[in-house]
């Protein structure tokens, strides 16, 4: 059965804008269909410049950050890259709690991620 | 107006995600009604989804034969929830630092620092297999 699609993808260029559909990225088999169709972009589709649209998401837990820090790994190991942007003040004390603003790129609006590329 | 009377809840659930959602609706009604603040509410729906889930997932391993009991309070202003799952426990200091620069590349392990940042206390059981939070309304 196909799952439901929780990113929309948009192509500007080379590069590749996802963006959550959820608000909460919280139940754990969402976070698992997201995490898949994540990956599915890097080693299905071969994509390798992700910007990542936080502009929806209202809440997320540290599961949906495991998934974040999968895509980010993978994306390295690839030669890919991923920036992070659009992301509420909430959401942003989550990866500066985490620390995992250090090695996740994180940009202001969409315009910079992509730019950022 | 907030009450200052005790308002406690206990409930039991199957290892499920989906009802722990539930309890956490619940949860969420409740401090609205008490006048919590969004920033409050943010942090203690992320830390009741850690705590559901830890107990859920890591604790009873999703067995369909274990359950976990979830109770909660709002005193003073004061929000107490307990989770106890029926799992083997862990020790909090086994957890690695999460922020340690080996681990930042790590998929898992966030959910308690989480929680102890948004809350303002929180306390394991000897076992591991019970959790107390508490958090007060933000003034």
């Amino acid at each position: 059965m196909a799952s439901q699609r929780r990113i929309d993808i948009e192509d500007l260029g080379d590069v590749t804008v996802a963006r959550f559909v959820d608000k909460k990225i919280l139940d754990e088999n969402n976070i698992q269909i997201i995490g898949n169709q994540l990956m599915d972009l890097v080693d299905v589709d071969g994509r390798r410049k992700i910007v990542l649209d936080f502009g929806n998401v209202e809440y997320l837990s540290s599961a949906a950050l495991g998934n974040i820090v999968k895509l980010n790994t993978r994306l390295k190991s690839v030669g890919g890259k991923l920036v992070l942007c659009s992301i509420r003040p909430e959401i942003h004390e989550i990866f500066k709690i985490t620390q995992l603003h250090k090695v996740i790129n994180i940009q202001g609006t969409q315009d910079e991620a992509v730019a950022g590329m | 107006m907030p009450m200052s009377s005790a308002t406690s809840f206990e409930v039991t659930i199957p290892s499920d995600t989906t009802e722990g959602l539930r309890v956490q609706a619940r949860i969420l009604d409740l401090i609205a009604l008490h006048g919590f603040s969004e920033r409050d509410t943010f942090g203690i729906r992320l830390s009741l989804e850690e705590a559901i889930v830890n107990a859920i997932k890591h604790g009873n391993k999703y067995e369909d034969a274990k359950v976990v009991r979830i109770a909660w309070r709002i005193h003073d202003g004061e929000l107490y929830v307990e989770i106890e799952d029926q799992g083997a426990g862990f020790d909090p200091a086994d957890v690695p630092d999460p922020t340690a620069p080996e681990n930042l590349d790590r998929p898992s392990g966030r959910g308690l620092m989480l929680m102890r940042n948004f809350m303002d206390g929180i306390m394991y059981s000897e076992k591991g297999n019970f959790v107390a939070m508490r958090k007060k309304r933000s003034s």
